[in-house]
């Protein structure tokens, strides 16, 4: 029997398990996909918003605040990278210029520390590339840029790091309400829990549904994305962002933490909550909004195009709370934008609603607040680098050429809690194949160091899900290879 | 990265970066020509580069009127290099070269820094992407470069899928579609987007027409489509303008879309060397000697220009090993520079400049046409002077082409050297 059961592992179930697994308590992080994070957390803009955006006095609001209050310490004690490289909100007209004075103010009322609004000029001062056209601009210094699924991924690791159970590949089709427990089915088993967290993304409205919530809906609006080779970064230093509509934040340009360029995302509500498929219209949009902005962005230098779905609440703000058709259902639900930023706050604030609602909660005598460092040979000081190689020559070995992993982090990242399965449970913890040959180089590598590792064929490794085996059958013997 | 560890550099004449079929001609010429102080770095764990994948035959025939497997041609050359002692360093992967010819690589013994006196850049090429030609749709498992598919049927010894869809009919994908094919794998249709191949035509004999695989010019994929494994791709006939036509989609179900999509030299550490890059072709730009711009960093084979046969890259590689060696022996060739410019049709020509007083008895100009020219003509002229004009049946962007200037025609010239398509 569980205590809590979270369904969903994109940033807020991984927070929600790392919040909650402080204390004695048996926590499931049940997930569908083989990895953590393979929903919305995987395909968004990665921005942490200084919170100038949400309207005052909304969850989005609160929690956008405190999120980013609380994510530099978060992405410390995560070891991920967080870079506070601020934004500007541009404007092209009189229009425009209203609204990022509109936004400046909100950010007054909601808090937010560091805002100036810019004269077009001294924007292109700051930001050489940006548009001879923008009038005006909303500076944001409190702005950040960090990696979405390694925010997820990393939350998840460390919560499993402290006995958070997690469940991979575990599609939650009913649950019931057993009276004294409920009690959740999947695609692989059963399990009875005492409590539910729903933090299921664009499926937040069905899991609900099983235990009589019926009390929102779920809007999937797709948003493609572009990313472009690292050797395009400095066209821009800091996030641009055009003024935001009833659809979404427009399309930016930011610089990615690992170096990279992203352009999008487009915003389009859709029917299918699994399409995640770029479109030639989708792209085109992309980049003519993003050169809008920058009218140099070169779209050539495109590495990958995706596209995430955003769940969007039919009630307009974060649904979060303990549901009032089962008490023992707790939503995480609508996490729309900025649901990244406020993933951290997010984990804070379930856990104290459970609490208040009569959780009990007792402190673990031990629990570990630091992931440990990753290894990152190419980043380390020669003299280091050489002593880690000589206790174990596998950190010697490049494996993905453009990103310059070596074979030892990729063992790592597959024998760490929660770790690697497939191809791209690999590429999101240590970009293996993220780079601009796209996996050309490391693919089989890395097919070939999942099955020994694993100690399953190599005809077994997955892309993704199950039903993505990348070979197809043997051609001959394995053991016969020189 | 800075070496922060002191006297630890590793003294060399000459460090050849890439232990493929140009690395390894130019580190034998190298010692042929009197230099022993050689190391060849190769990241992978054997060395012939791409040549180990290409089992497929017809490699040689210009060099050893044979037609080797790329196997056996590359192993001519790891004997070579054998029997001349040089030193091979597998498994080292290079970070980083500076102007001044610092070498940082990664190996399992450690992060290696070697000083030159000289580089040779021989780093070869890679495939271009999904992303390079803009194909939206889902992204399934079963998405896959030639050379990926390449390595894992010949090397890692998988079959990647039943059913094949190949984009692109440059000379891997029209092998791949052989070699799927022997393997078992229902290879429906080669697609191109060109109104000709990119490829060999005696590749599209023996790979396409041979084994009744069908190819659709003016042609490509639009969309792919599936969640998990790829299911199939949207296909369209295009216009002049290479936009799909509205109305000639249509499905074609694969589990397995190769994609052959053209090369580009590889040529990240040339950057960090400050090597000079050519904007139409991505490669390096080198003189007649195989130097590029920054002095005593020679190069050659892909990295330089994507070439047709091996055997054009190794003729080239020595070129660049004799040069090297003679720079290490007697500093930089001085004298005057000679221009060369490609013009009508001609995409680009290697050598970019050429010195007035070569030593050599002659300078090979090697290029490609960027379109299909019939019963033309390649001229060279010096201004208006009509140096040379060779008569052609065809000019194909596939096949590269070679004009040979003598040492005198060279010295005759007054200002440019231009090679153009004439009708």
């Amino acid at each position: 029997m569980y205590d809590v059961f979270i369904i969903g592992s994109g940033v807020s179930g991984g927070f929600i398990a790392l919040e909650l697994s402080k204390y004695n308590l048996k926590v499931a992080l049940c997930e569908k996909s083989l990895e953590p994070c393979g929903g919305s957390s995987r395909a968004n803009s990665g921005i942490v918003h200084a919170g100038y955006d949400p309207i005052p006095g909304t969850l989005k609001a609160k929690l956008n605040v405190r999120g980013s209050e609380l994510m530099p310490e978060m992405a410390k004690r995560l070891n991920i990278d967080l870079n506070i490289c601020g934004s500007y909100v541009i404007a092209f007209n009189d229009a425009d210029d209203q609204k990022v004075y509109e936004l400046y103010k909100r950010g007054i009322t909601n808090n937010v520390a560091d805002m100036t609004v810019l004269s077009g000029d001294a924007v292109r001062k700051a930001e050489p590339n940006i548009s001879d056209k923008v009038t005006s601009a909303l500076y944001a210094r409190t702005t950040g840029i960090i990696s979405p699924y390694k925010l997820a991924i990393t939350s998840s690791e460390l919560a499993t790091q402290n006995g958070v159970d997690f469940l991979r590949g575990n599609e939650v089709v009913a649950m019931e309400d057993m009276g004294g427990y409920i009690k959740v089915i999947t695609n692989k088993g059963s399990y009875d829990t005492q409590y539910v967290v729903n933090a299921a993304g664009v499926y937040a409205d069905k899991i609900a549904n099983m235990l009589g919530d019926n009390s929102f809906g779920i809007i999937p609006r797709k948003g493609e994305y572009l990313i472009l080779d690292k050797n395009e970064s400095g066209i821009v230093n800091s996030v641009i962002f055009q003024v935001p509509s009833d659809m979404g934040k427009g399309i930016l340009v930011a610089p990615t933490v690992d170096g990279n360029v992203l352009l999008g995302p487009t915003s389009h509500n859709i029917t299918d909550r699994d399409d995640k498929s770029t479109t030639k219209p989708g792209i085109a949009e992309a980049v003519a909004g993003a050169k809008r902005s920058v009218p140099t962005v070169n779209e050539r230098a495109l590495i990958t195009m995706f596209a995430g779905i955003r769940a969007v609440p039919s009630t307009g703000d974060f649904i979060i709370g303990q549901s009032a058709a089962n008490s023992r259902l707790f939503n995480a639900a609508g996490i729309e934008s900025p649901g990244l930023t406020s993933s951290p706050a997010i984990g804070e604030y379930v856990v104290k609603l459970m609490a208040e609602s009569g959780v009990a909660l007792e402190k673990k005598k031990q629990f570990f607040m630091q992931r440990p460092a990753e290894k990152k040979v190419c980043s380390m000081p020669p003299e280091e680098a050489c002593k880690l190689i000589e206790s174990n020559p596998s950190y010697g070995k490049i494996v993905c050429r453009c990103e310059k992993v070596t074979e030892g982090e990729i063992i790592d990242a597959i024998h760490r809690p929660a770790g690697a399965v497939t191809l791209d449970g690999v590429k999101m913890r240590v970009r293996a194949g993220m780079g601009r040959c796209q996996g050309g180089f490391c693919t089989s590598r890395v097919i070939e160091i999942l099955s020994r590792e694993l100690n399953v064929p190599e005809t077994e490794i997955r892309k993704q899900n199950e039903g993505s085996e990348l070979l197809y059958r043997v051609l001959r013997d394995p053991e016969a290879k020189q | 990265m800075e070496n922060t560890i002191t006297q630890q550099y590793i003294d060399k004449d000459l460090v050849i970066i890439g232990g493929g079929p140009a690395g390894l001609a130019a580190a034998a010429a190298a010692k042929e020509n009197g230099i022993d102080d050689i190391v060849i770095l190769e990241r992978d764990k054997y060395a012939g580069g791409v040549l180990r994948q290409c089992i497929h035959d017809g490699f040689g025939l210009k060099i050893f009127g044979e037609r080797l497997t790329g196997p056996e041609y590359a192993a001519r050359y790891e004997e070579k290099i054998r029997e001349l002692n040089i030193e091979l360093k597998l498994n080292s992967f290079v970070l980083n070269v500076t102007p001044d010819k610092i070498v940082q690589a990664l190996s399992p013994e450690g992060m290696l820094f070697y000083r030159a006196k000289a580089v040779i850049l021989a780093m070869g090429c890679r495939e271009r992407t999904r992303a390079s030609i803009m194909l939206p749709g889902t992204r399934p498992a079963g998405v896959y470069t030639a050379g990926l598919v390449q390595r894992l049927i010949n090397i890692d010894g998988y079959v990647p899928g039943k059913e094949a869809v190949i984009l692109g009919s440059g000379d891997i994908g029209l092998i791949m579609a052989r070699r799927l094919t022997l393997e078992g794998v229902n290879v429906k249709a080669v697609y191109e987007l060109m109104s000709y191949s990119s490829g060999l035509k005696r590749n599209i004999v023996q790979c396409l027409d041979d084994y009744n695989i069908p190819l659709y010019l003016n042609h490509t994929v639009i969309e792919i489509h599936g969640r998990n494994r790829i299911e199939g791709v949207t296909v369209a006939k295009v216009d002049e303008k290479k936009q799909p036509i509205p109305g000639t989609e249509e499905f074609v179900k694969c589990d397995l879309l190769v994609l052959s999509v053209g090369l580009i030299p590889e040529n990240e550490l040339s950057k960090s060397a400050g090597a000079a890059l050519n904007k139409v072709t991505g490669g390096l730009f080198v003189d007649d000697n195989m130097s590029t711009n920054k002095e005593g960093i020679f190069a050659c084979g892909n990295v330089v220009h994507v070439h047709d046969l091996v055997d054009y890259v190794t003729l080239e590689s020595v070129n660049a090993g004799k040069c090297a060696a003679e720079y290490i022996k007697n500093g930089s060739a001085n004298g005057d520079i000679i221009n060369v410019v490609p013009e009508n049709g001609v995409r680009y020509v290697v050598p970019n400049t050429v010195h007035r007083d070569s030593q050599k008895d002659s300078v090979n100009f090697m290029f490609r046409t960027g379109n299909v020219y019939r019963d033309a003509k390649i001229a060279v002229y010096d201004g208006d002077r009509l140096i040379k004009s060779i008569k052609k049946k065809i000019l194909t962007p596939g096949e590269m082409e070679t004009v040979k200037l003598t040492a005198d025609e060279i010295k005759s010239v007054k200002g440019e050297i231009h090679i153009g398509v004439e009708a």
